[in-house]
């Protein structure tokens, strides 16, 4: 129910409060595979910063149950729309888009899911829904047998409205700070207190190992004649 | 000392990813053509006999200066695409060329040898009609430039305005030509069409307006095509109406009305609805022109005419003919004549042009190309030989922009395809086996091998084994044969007939597809063009999309290719169906596409011969599949319920995904709008189907897995707004999955505006972009990662992905505009990806995609020092070394093209535009391949010497236990 906050005040058809309004949500799902779409639910839009969508939505009934389950014994597709909106209260009186936005899901998937669903809004820069999206959770279509009454009456819907984020730019600010940081403190202690073991132990070790090769050639080779 | 670690890990991730060819490396397995495009002028030097120069203007706004014998760019100048860079006119003598550029805004001189400016001037505003060179005195010191509304005078030396002039009434009257005798007057003619023509007399030293007169002409509508001026100053004009010519001399005070003769007099006729075309010749701009002159009265018929005293008289006739030329070499000018000849060949002539009398011995037999258009511009290049007489050699542009330099009696010189100069669009097709790899693979490939028994299965077997036996003997007498000549002889010829695939499927065959509508087969070891077809009746509108449906892998199958042509305006289609090695058109039945074809969807799904099927939608959403057999449609019907596919409609911005049903007609599933006040959609793009991922997920630094979100439907949708105010303008990202619609990812960068490049590969997408707050070009990229856990580690499937994945990004400043950009592909996706920027400049940078990692730490970690991880840096880096096209830049790149390669290391890369770049990239390095200079004699000595050694030790060894032993 985590919405992104849209200052919503009216949209397309039934204003219901002062700070809100509210669109349908259809839904379509027949064995013959043609779409007849029959309201679900209400979408409710509010004003203020979370919370900003709710659905209210109707249990499906004895008649719904079976034909959503024998869908799903076809492999059907489960379909919900809604109307195209703008969340965006200036905008209203302009833009009575016509028209849905239509997506679907496994109807095989919401039954086995016993109808869990995640319903997302996705909305322009300007606030304007442009594409809706459905998902269950689970997902997946296993075949696995469902008791209808308890499980297929009522939707357990999460519902958000997802506007779109800003992408980052390059970051030159920070970058410049950080190195500025790094100047300061290499400016701070110019001669780091280093040992002189630290600065040259290269130097000393490359001699050692100088010395060594050198005296290892001098001493001629012995201690592999014992074993032989 | 944390700065040290960040210089440290920077230089050795630097280390790593550097990569530059080497000096000896140079020309190697990379190869580039030059092209010039559709000749708009071209001129032969004649000012000196030995002069190989050929100069030429292009459609393409390129100034070049070609050697006639090789037909090598001597020098190329290449300007501004567009109207900008147009060239209106070129003028030459001597040895320098005047150039009119950007419809009148330059006029610029080059020294034509080494193709220096030596000067350029800018001109004053207004419409280029014509040009000229103006002479006084048998010298020719000035260039006149006409206007819409003024006339300009220049000086040949130094580029200076002798003057400038305003032309009378220019409002009303329509100046287009401009005419010179050599006799102190510069003629402006001009017409009011259906009413009059205008003539303006100006005097040379200061442009003072000596006369001015108009004439009746009520049929004239316009100067340029139908008039021309010859003998002294006689204006010559046509008119297919009255079918009539009509003189005037353009001096004399009293004639102040054209005279008409009928062309009826002449015993000629226009054909009708043929705009019948004047040609006269002015061999030298001091003096007036020719008195003969050509007249086309049809596409195939001239005539060679005569003007004196007041009268026509025809000197020959040539019927048929297609094209007539005039050339002047000394004091002679001479007429050439193309006529058909038969079916295939035609033949040009040379006829003295002032009495219409052919030269013995001067025919050229020119052979039409059977794949090829038809010749429609001729050249001649006119010279006099030792005894006086008259030689020639002719350049012939066809339709299909080929250019043939030809000498007698019919030897081509040399040919240029200038189609090439403007790509549409590419594949790489693997080449075929030789005979015998065929023949082996055919043993086991068919059926043949259920019916026959044991023993003729070996027997089969031992024949193809000495088959190969005998083949790999011919090789190495090849080899020692060719090892004893010296290197020079050995000639590096390609054919056809011995393209085979080598051993690590680095040589294939590059199918180009050209705006023209001409279709070309290249070698891509050496750029030589194998095979050329040109497809007529291609609309200049045309789009193209080449797919390949069955490739080189199914023998005894061909391979095949299918073009679809497609109509901008109408959105109607046509299919072309090819082999792609021997370009040769297939016989198979291409089905009729009577409705705009939306979309093309090559499936998985192949036919009982391999083809892959293609489906095309059209305007009423039904689908054509092609090939159509009762096979593909049972396929289809079973598996329809899995193939979706989307539309876009940018004008509507709608994007809509649908689903085939099993009778092939589709129902609409998901549809996503986005409003077009708002923002448009510029591109969508999905991602290569031929593309591999080796590693499903990055290991972090505490040796956990990310796992990359690996959806093969993922749709990259970018729009831009509506609104180009720098403050308010966006561009938009969209991921949105292709079978269910669902947005993935919504990213909106602000300030910023198009034009978009963009690649969308693995999880990954990069896209460029113009940053208009800053004013510079960004480089952004975002990555999906499904998280630490896979939802399914077997199969991905759109319908089945709940958990939307996270999104990583991170943007870059990128200090150079770029013109496109693709990512490295490689055979089994284990070598890390590079991406290929086409700059501007020419150049291809390759750019390490470790750069463009949105992972990149802000601050260096332990576990980012791990991973590997380059410390984030807003600017990325150009270096010189990652060009890899070194200095042989591509003028004007347009596109990009990647292949695998047999070696996984190896990528081959086409880059396409004025030009054609080939060449392979190792964004790993060559790590699956031995160095050129690897030691094999050394190694080789050393295992064998160790080898001896042991044995003799071992020898040695035993000696001495059984020494011991006795003791």
């Amino acid at each position: 129910m985590n919405g992104n906050g849209f200052v919503c005040q009216s949209g397309e058809a039934v204003d219901t409060d002062f700070s809100g309004f509210s669109v349908p949500l259809e839904h379509s799902f027949e064995v013959d595979d043609v779409p007849r779409f029959s309201l679900r639910g209400v979408l409710q839009f509010r004003g203020g910063r979370e919370h900003g969508v709710y659905l209210a939505q109707n249990q499906l009934s004895e008649k719904d149950r079976n034909t959503l389950k024998d869908v799903a014994a076809v492999d059907g597709l489960y379909r919900i729309r809604v109307p195209r909106v703008s969340l965006q209260a200036d905008r209203q009186t302009e833009r009575q888009a016509e028209g849905y936005l239509t997506t679907f899901v496994r109807a095989c998937s919401l039954v086995e899911s016993h109808l869990s669903d995640v319903i997302t809004l996705h909305t322009d820069v300007s606030g304007c829904v442009v594409g809706v999206s459905i998902v269950t959770i689970p997902g997946s279509c296993r075949g696995i047998e469902v008791e209808d009454e308890v499980d297929l009456e009522v939707f357990n819907t999460t519902i958000s409205v997802v506007a779109p984020v800003t992408a980052p730019v390059p970051e030159t600010a920070p970058y410049i700070e950080r190195m500025e940081q790094e100047m300061e403190k290499k400016g701070k202690n110019p001669q780091e207190q280093k040992s002189f073991f630290a600065k040259y132990w290269y130097l000393i070790l490359g001699g050692a190992v100088f010395l060594m090769a050198t005296s290892s050639a001098q001493t001629p080779p012995g201690g592999a004649r014992e074993q032989s | 000392m944390a700065w040290l670690v960040v210089r440290l890990a920077i230089s050795m991730s630097l280390l790593y990813a550097a990569s530059a060819v080497f000096e000896d490396q140079v020309g190697k397995f990379d190869w580039r053509q030059q092209f010039i495009g559709k000749v708009r002028f071209a001129l032969f030097d004649t000012h000196s006999q030995a002069s190989k120069k050929l100069l030429v203007a292009t459609e393409q706004n390129v100034f070049a200066s070609l050697n006639s014998r090789t037909g090598d760019l001597f020098w190329r100048h290449v300007d501004k695409t567009g109207p900008e860079g147009h060239i209106d006119a070129l003028l030459m003598y001597g040895q320098d060329a005047v150039v009119v550029v950007g419809n009148g805004r330059l006029l610029r001189s080059w020294e034509t040898t080494v193709g220096g400016l030596k000067w350029e001037t800018v001109l004053d505003t207004g419409s280029f009609q014509a040009a000229a060179l103006v002479g006084v005195q048998d010298l020719v010191k000035y260039a006149a430039v006409l206007k819409k509304s003024a006339i300009s005078l220049h000086d040949l030396s130094s580029g200076s305005e002798i003057w400038v002039e305003n032309l009378p009434d220019s409002d009303s009257v329509q100046y287009q030509t401009i005419y010179s005798g050599g006799n102190g007057l510069v003629f402006v003619l001009g017409v009011v069409p259906n009413s009059h023509i205008v003539i303006v007399e100006y005097k040379i030293e200061d442009g003072e307006i000596m006369n001015k007169k108009s004439v009746e002409a009520a049929w004239m509508s316009s100067l340029e095509s139908s008039c021309a001026v010859v003998s002294s100053g006689i204006l010559l004009c046509v008119d297919q109406i009255t079918q009539s010519l009509y003189t005037l001399p353009l001096q004399s005070a009293e004639q102040t009305e054209m005279r008409q003769i009928h062309l009826q007099t002449l015993d000629l006729e226009v054909v009708s609805g043929f705009r019948p075309v004047l040609t006269s010749t002015q061999p030298n701009p001091a003096q007036p022109p020719l008195s003969e002159f050509f007249l086309q009265l049809s596409p195939d018929h001239h005539i060679l005419l005569q003007f004196k005293d007041g009268l026509i008289a025809p000197l020959r006739d040539f019927n048929p003919s297609y094209l007539a030329a005039f050339a002047t070499s000394g004091e002679r000018t001479v007429a050439a004549v193309m006529s058909p000849k038969n079916d295939t060949a035609c033949s040009i002539n040379l006829f003295s042009a002032d009495t219409g009398r052919r030269h013995l011995d001067t025919t050229i037999i020119y052979h039409m190309d059977p794949n090829g258009g038809k010749p429609n511009r001729l050249y001649v290049h006119a010279f006099l030989k030792k005894d006086d007489s008259v030689g020639y050699r002719v350049m012939v542009q066809t339709e299909d922009l080929t250019l043939t330099f030809l000498q007698q009696p019919g030897r081509v010189v040399w040919m240029r395809e200038e189609a090439l100069a403007d790509v549409v669009t590419m594949e790489m097709v693997d080449l075929p086996f030789t005979g015998t790899q065929a023949e082996l693979e055919g043993e086991f490939g068919k059926k043949a091998a259920i019916q026959d028994g044991l023993l003729p299965m070996v027997l089969k077997r031992l024949s193809s084994q000495f088959i190969l036996l005998q083949a790999w003997l011919a090789h190495l007498w090849k080899l020692f044969y060719d090892a004893r000549k010296p290197r020079s002889s050995v000639k590096n010829e390609v054919t056809i007939d011995i393209l085979s695939r080598d051993e690590f499927n680095l040589q294939k065959m590059m199918l180009m597809v050209t705006a023209s509508g001409k279709l070309f087969g290249i070698d891509s070891k050496s750029g030589t063009i194998l095979w050329k077809q040109y497809l007529e009746n291609i609309q200049p509108n045309s789009v193209f999309k080449l797919i390949v449906q069955r490739t080189t892998a199914h023998f005894p199958h061909p391979p095949q290719c299918t073009l679809l042509i497609k109509n901008k305006d109408t959105g109607l289609g046509s299919l072309y169906v090819f082999n792609p090695i021997f370009g040769k058109k297939s016989q198979i039945s291409v089905p009729a596409l009577p409705r705009p074809v939306l979309q093309t969807l090559l499936l998985p799904v192949i036919d009982q011969d391999y083809a892959k099927v293609l489906l095309l939608i059209d305007d009423q959403y039904k689908v054509t599949a092609f090939p159509s057999t009762k096979n593909v449609l049972q396929q289809l019907q079973d598996t329809a319920s899995s193939i979706f596919f989307y539309l876009v409609d940018s004008s509507q911005g709608k994007l809509s995904g649908f689903r085939l049903r099993k009778d092939l007609s589709t129902e609409l599933i998901w549809e996503v709008v986005i409003p077009t006040e708002v923002q448009k959609i510029v591109a969508v793009k999905g991602k290569r189907a031929n593309e591999h991922v080796h590693s499903q997920g990055r290991v972090m630094g505490d040796r956990s897995v990310l796992y990359k979100y690996l959806n093969p439907n993922l749709l990259a949708v970018i729009t831009e707004s509506t609104d180009a105010h720098p403050e308010r303008s966006f561009v938009g990202i969209i991921l949105i999955d292709g079978v269910t619609g669902r947005i993935v990812h919504e990213a909106v960068q602000r300030k910023a505006r198009g034009p978009v490049h963009f690649v969308h590969s693995e999880n990954w997408v990069v896209y460029v972009y113009w940053n208009s707050k800053f004013r510079r070009n960004e480089f952004s990229v975002l990555e999906l990662f499904e998280g630490a856990e896979l939802y399914n580690t077997t199969v991905f499937s759109s319908l089945d992905r709940p958990h939307p994945p996270q999104v990583l990004q991170q943007s870059y400043i990128f200090p150079a505009p770029i013109n496109t950009l693709e990512a490295t592909l490689t055979e089994k996706g284990i070598t890390s990806r590079h991406l290929l920027v086409g700059l501007p400049s020419g150049n291809i940078l390759s750019l390490p995609k470790l750069f463009l990692d949105p992972r990149r730490p802000e601050v260096v970690s332990e576990q980012s020092r791990e991973e590997n991880l380059i410390p984030y840096a807003p600017e990325m880096p150009i270096r010189e070394e990652w060009f890899i096209n070194y200095n042989q830049t591509v003028s004007r790149i347009r596109g990009i093209y990647t292949a695998p390669s047999g070696l996984e290391s190896t990528c081959l890369v086409v880059a396409y535009g004025l030009d054609i770049y080939q060449s392979r990239v190792f964004p790993s390095k060559q790590f699956d391949v031995l160095k050129d200079d690897y030691d094999y004699i050394l190694i080789s000595s050393v295992l064998f010497g160790l080898f001896f050694a042991t044995m003799i030790s071992k020898r040695l060894a035993e000696v001495k236990l059984l020494n011991r032993a006795w003791r």
